[in-house]
């Protein structure tokens, strides 16, 4: 395609260009809110018809990780925005610098994840065979709260007592939390990698206030990663913790 | 070029803004709200989820036809919404009176955990 510049000869003027490029990337995130949309139908059904396998299920979570990561990723995408503003004023330097934090931010994030999922595995919290709710209260490791385990045993108890299949429907809720956040983390993943390429691109200098779209573009990618986030958390961490 | 630079104050406003509905949330869900506490957890998330598209995402200053797209995508996420949860909550209930479908045991062979 012929280019004079960073003009592409289809276009009049960068502004059209850059124009034209966002609403591509909106019309690609429309379909990415009917995508996640379908998973939090999915998950909305299941919780009304199993509310006492979903609000167990929900306070085996670990709130604190939860949260902290909520807060590490809307930090990330400040830096990302802060990517976008230093791109537009013409700071080349701080193009580079707020995007390799938003990189750190974000790997930070994947790696709390990392952490929670191994907590599942060792709690027989993995959808299948070796499902089992009672297994964790039954068997602390080292660094459990004794008391908080307590707590948890005579939650799952009075929980068994609601509804005897809670680990048959305890299954959906963990289907739903690592189809959702597994989800989340692939699109992560993704944008990382989007991240490490306009970092070499801004190590380049190719970004300037007449051209950074790739910048803007990404930043809407990021951002409504973090939305999805946003209702994730709730939606997944925070059910009938006032029990 | 006449595009809108928004400045750094208004992204920190904002992430300040976030993090406060982040702490809301929080504390709101130890508090017992009964049927309210899915109401409010949902409108803080889509409190912030409007500050970000608005400010982060730029849509506030964005063309008239980037908005129309916006606005499309919550109206057919609201159609695929109400009319599958309208459908589950009026036809369950054939099956079997005061019973929905879903809360019928899971089959005995079907996972033996």
């Amino acid at each position: 395609m012929h280019r004079t510049g960073d003009l592409y000869e289809q276009f009049q003027t960068l502004e059209q260009q850059k124009e034209t490029a966002t609403l591509g990337m909106w019309v690609f995130l429309v379909t990415e809110v009917l995508f996640f949309g379908g998973m939090f139908l999915a998950y909305t059904i299941n919780r009304s018809a199993f509310s006492t396998a979903f609000g167990i299920g929900s306070n085996t979570l670990d709130i604190k990780l939860g949260a902290g990561n909520t807060v590490v990723l809307i930090m990330s995408s400040l830096t990302m925005a802060m990517a976008v503003w230093s791109a537009q004023v013409g700071k080349k330097k701080l193009v580079s610098i707020f995007l390799i934090a938003t990189l750190g931010l974000g790997t930070v994030f994947l790696g709390v994840k990392a952490i929670e999922y191994k907590q599942k595995f060792d709690h027989h919290l993995i959808p299948g065979h070796g499902f089992d709710m009672k297994y964790h209260p039954a068997h602390p490791v080292a660094g459990d709260d004794l008391k908080e385990l307590a707590l948890e045993k005579e939650e799952v108890d009075k929980a068994f007592a609601v509804d005897p299949d809670i680990n048959f429907h305890g299954q959906l809720y963990f289907s739903l939390y690592f189809g959702m956040t597994g989800l989340h983390a692939l699109h992560m993943i993704i944008g990382a990698g989007l991240l490490i390429w306009l970092i070499k691109g801004s190590f380049a200098g190719r970004f300037t206030p007449q051209y950074n779209t790739p910048v803007e573009v990404v930043g809407l990618y990021w951002h409504f990663v973090d939305i999805v986030w946003i209702f994730l958390f709730p939606l997944l961490y925070l059910i009938d913790r006032h029990r | 070029m006449s595009e809108h630079i928004v400045s750094p104050k208004i992204y920190f406003a904002i992430f300040a803004a976030l993090m406060i509905g982040t702490t809301l949330t929080v504390w709101a869900a130890f508090q017992n709200f009964g049927p309210f506490n899915i109401v409010i957890a949902l409108g803080i998330a889509t409190i912030k989820a409007t500050l970000v598209v608005l400010y982060f995402m730029h849509a506030r200053y964005s063309p008239k036809r980037t908005q129309l797209v916006i606005i499309c995508s919550v109206f057919w996420l609201a159609i695929m919404l109400a009319l599958t949860l309208s459908d589950y909550d009026t036809r369950s209930h054939e099956m079997q009176p005061g019973v929905t479908r879903l809360d019928l045991p899971a089959p005995s062979h079907f996972f033996t955990a």
